[in-house]
């Protein structure tokens, strides 16, 4: 098992270094100066030339990369060139913000799809069946900012009983454990829950079917085991997929939704990339989109992991 | 046979439902006695599998209508349900299937199945159970049991696999043992061993098997009684050497004639022309007629009677009964 941690810790690596390419190259690729954003429009040229020079965008691109990622590992990425504070920082407020959402959808998507999954695959071909399939359809296919939006006509503005904007009164972006803060988180992410739930129930519901129509099935039956007992080793069947389903949402998740943050003025990683985007700020676009990507990287690797410590079938030397 | 036999089938009818009714077994009567070994036989689709499923009441409730009775040691198996019927199986009687790679748990150890069936019988802890799985591997002879037991079934041959499975079917020593096609899937040296393998455990334990095969060859050498079974019911059955020696039921005779004298061992139950009936309706007449080289008129006019041909051989078949009636006024 530790040599296969180490294995895939390996393989991390050049993973690492290709999304930190990518995403350095992005930036540059996408048309437009970023330094039209900030400059006054009267700037003389000199003036232009002083602040690429601030910025080191006049040095050829490898050297502007190997600048970049000397400073990322050691925890700089610059400073925002709208606001001026570190992108470090930013960025880190903005993660914490879209993990707090990101953990409590998956504690609402994860036991409902889970539930929703296995009682389709259980009772599969009936009524039961039919209802979850159109559900978890319905919910992978409404558009979540849509859906959002409604949400919010509803219990926002209709009916008054939650607020709709912020991460806590007087939009500020501090959380704290409090009721205040509580009641800003329900609705964005009882909406970002929505789709992994559909995502998750169909999953599970073709595994679980899947999985009881499998031949051991029978052959427990034979040897005398209860309908519990067979439930325990369906469950266990079902176990590695579902969790590597559910850890990828997971990943989603703590992408930050861009939309959800942006419908809810969620000052997440989501609504940070898109006020990068819309500022061409280019030193926290870059921070940005790697510290996502990196989180990607390492929660596909917790899930791999995860995955070959409890399923006997998947090899680990 | 004044003692209660080990299985009795009554006029056994099974029906599927669905897009496609169909009638898979046709009014079976067959009995088999304590500690003996049958070799059941018949083309694909005959319904050698349906029966044995009847018998541990596997097919899905919900599709399948079964009519006539099932008796094991005088117990009728239709009565049983919920808590009794999970008692019953893998206790009284168990099975092993054609694919094992298939018929266990991908992801518990060969240890744990095997425990966790001897627990649910015995009622006895886990390390009691494990103890009896360590038995039941060395007694199948695979090699180093004591790692089997922690071994899960991917880490092991197909040949291994099966003797796992035999030494899970056998752990709660049950009476009967069903075996469908148990070396269909295995390499030709390690279906011989399992084979003997399974004959040696049957004495030992003194149970009676039902054993599913393709293969007439293995039927002989291994059974002491053989039923031919054809869509749905069964044709003929009798001792082995009863039956070999003389076959009265003409799908029998072309089965032994294109298997047996060529001595193609392996061989499948292909070599008669034709092909065995659709089962959508149930049969009215004998259902061999459109193969069969001696039908006449009275195969025809009604399901063919059963002829009795003394020690436990019958034949269902018109030819057959006029024989044995023959035979009988002569006598
Ligand atoms: N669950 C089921 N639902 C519907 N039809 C079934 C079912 N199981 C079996 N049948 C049908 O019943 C008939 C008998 O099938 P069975 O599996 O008993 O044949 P078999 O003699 O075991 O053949 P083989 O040698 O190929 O295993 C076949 O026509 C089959 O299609
Ligand atoms: S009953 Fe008639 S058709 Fe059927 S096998 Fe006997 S002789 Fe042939
Ligand atoms: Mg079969």
């Amino acid at each position: 098992m530790f040599a296969y941690l180490v294995r895939r810790l390996i393989y991390v690596l050049p993973v690492a270094i290709g999304v930190s390419i990518i995403c350095f190259l992005l930036v540059h690729i996408a048309p437009g100066d970023p330094l039209t954003a900030i400059m006054p429009v009267d700037a003389t040229q000199e003036e232009q030339a002083a602040m690429r020079a601030a910025y080191g965008l006049d040095k050829p691109l490898p050297v502007q990369y190997a600048i970049w990622v000397g400073k990322a590992v050691t925890g700089d990425l610059g400073k925002s060139i709208a606001t001026g504070r570190p992108v470090a920082d930013e960025v880190f407020a903005a993660v914490k913000n879209s993990l707090l959402l990101a953990f409590t959808a998956s504690v609402i998507a994860f036991p409902i799809g889970l539930f929703l999954g296995f009682v389709a695959g259980y009772f599969r071909d009936t009524l039961i069946d039919r209802a979850v399939t159109a559900f978890a359809i319905t919910g992978v296919s409404v558009p979540n900012y849509w859906l959002g939006i409604v949400l919010v006509i509803i219990f926002s503005v209709t009916l008054g009983w939650l607020p709709s904007m912020g991460a806590g009164p007087g939009g500020s972006g501090a959380w704290a454990w409090d009721f205040a803060h509580i009641k800003h988180l329900i609705l964005p992410s009882v909406t970002l829950a929505v789709v992994p739930i559909g995502i998750v129930a169909r999953t599970v519901r073709a595994l679980v079917g899947d999985i009881f129509s499998m031949d051991f099935v029978q052959a427990l039956q034979a040897k005398g085991m209860r309908p519990l007992d067979v439930l325990r080793h369906v469950i266990r069947n079902a176990a590695p997929t579902a969790l590597s389903v559910m850890g990828l949402q997971l990943g989603y998740l703590l992408g930050g939704s861009i939309l959800i943050e942006t419908v809810f003025n969620w000052p997440g990683s989501g609504f940070l990339l898109s006020n990068a985007i819309f500022q061409r700020d280019l030193p926290l676009l870059q921070g940005t989109i790697l510290v996502l990507a990196l989180f990607f990287v390492t929660m596909n690797l917790i899930v791999d992991v995860a995955q070959a410590a409890i399923d006997p079938r998947i090899k680990r030397s | 046979m004044s003692a209660t036999p080990l299985v009795d089938f009554d006029h056994l009818k099974v029906r599927f439902k669905g897009d496609r009714t169909v009638h898979a077994i046709n009014g079976l009567t067959l009995s088999l006695g304590q500690g003996e070994m049958l070799g059941l036989l018949g083309e694909s689709g005959s319904g050698k599998s349906v029966t044995l499923k009847t018998l541990l009441r596997l097919l899905p409730p919900k599709r399948t209508e079964i009519e006539g009775s099932i008796r094991v040691n005088g117990t009728d198996i239709m009565s049983l349900s919920g808590r009794k019927l999970s008692a019953f199986r893998g206790s009284q009687v168990s099975m092993i299937f054609q694919e094992p790679a298939l018929a266990l748990d991908p992801v518990y150890t060969i240890g744990d199945q095997i425990a966790e069936t001897v627990m649910r019988h015995k009622g006895i802890s886990k390390t009691a159970a494990m103890d009896v799985a360590l038995d039941m591997l060395t007694r199948v002879r695979i090699p180093s049991p004591e790692r089997r037991l922690k071994a899960y079934p991917h880490e092991m041959s197909g040949g291994m696999r099966q003797r796992a499975m035999i030494a899970l079917a056998l752990s709660c020593r049950p009476k009967l043992l069903l075996a469908d096609e148990p070396t269909t899937a295995l390499d030709a040296t390690v279906q011989i061993q399992i084979l003997l393998l399974l004959r040696e455990l049957q004495k030992e334990f003194g149970m009676g098997v039902i054993f599913v095969t393709h293969d007439i060859g293995v039927a002989v050498e291994v059974s002491d009684r053989i039923a031919v079974m054809y869509a749905g019911n069964l044709v003929e059955t009798g001792t082995t050497r009863d039956v070999i020696k003389n076959p009265r039921h003409p799908y029998t005779r072309g089965l032994l004639a294109a298997n047996l004298h060529g001595a193609v061992k392996g061989a499948r139950l292909d070599a008669i022309p034709g092909s065995p009936p659709a089962l959508e309706t149930p049969p009215t007449a004998c259902s061999f007629a459109p193969r069969c080289a001696h039908v006449r008129p009275a195969c025809l006019a009604g399901l063919p009677p059963v002829a009795d041909l003394g020690n436990g051989h019958t034949a269902a078949c018109v030819l057959a009964a006029e024989h044995a009636s023959q035979e009988l006024k002569s006598a």
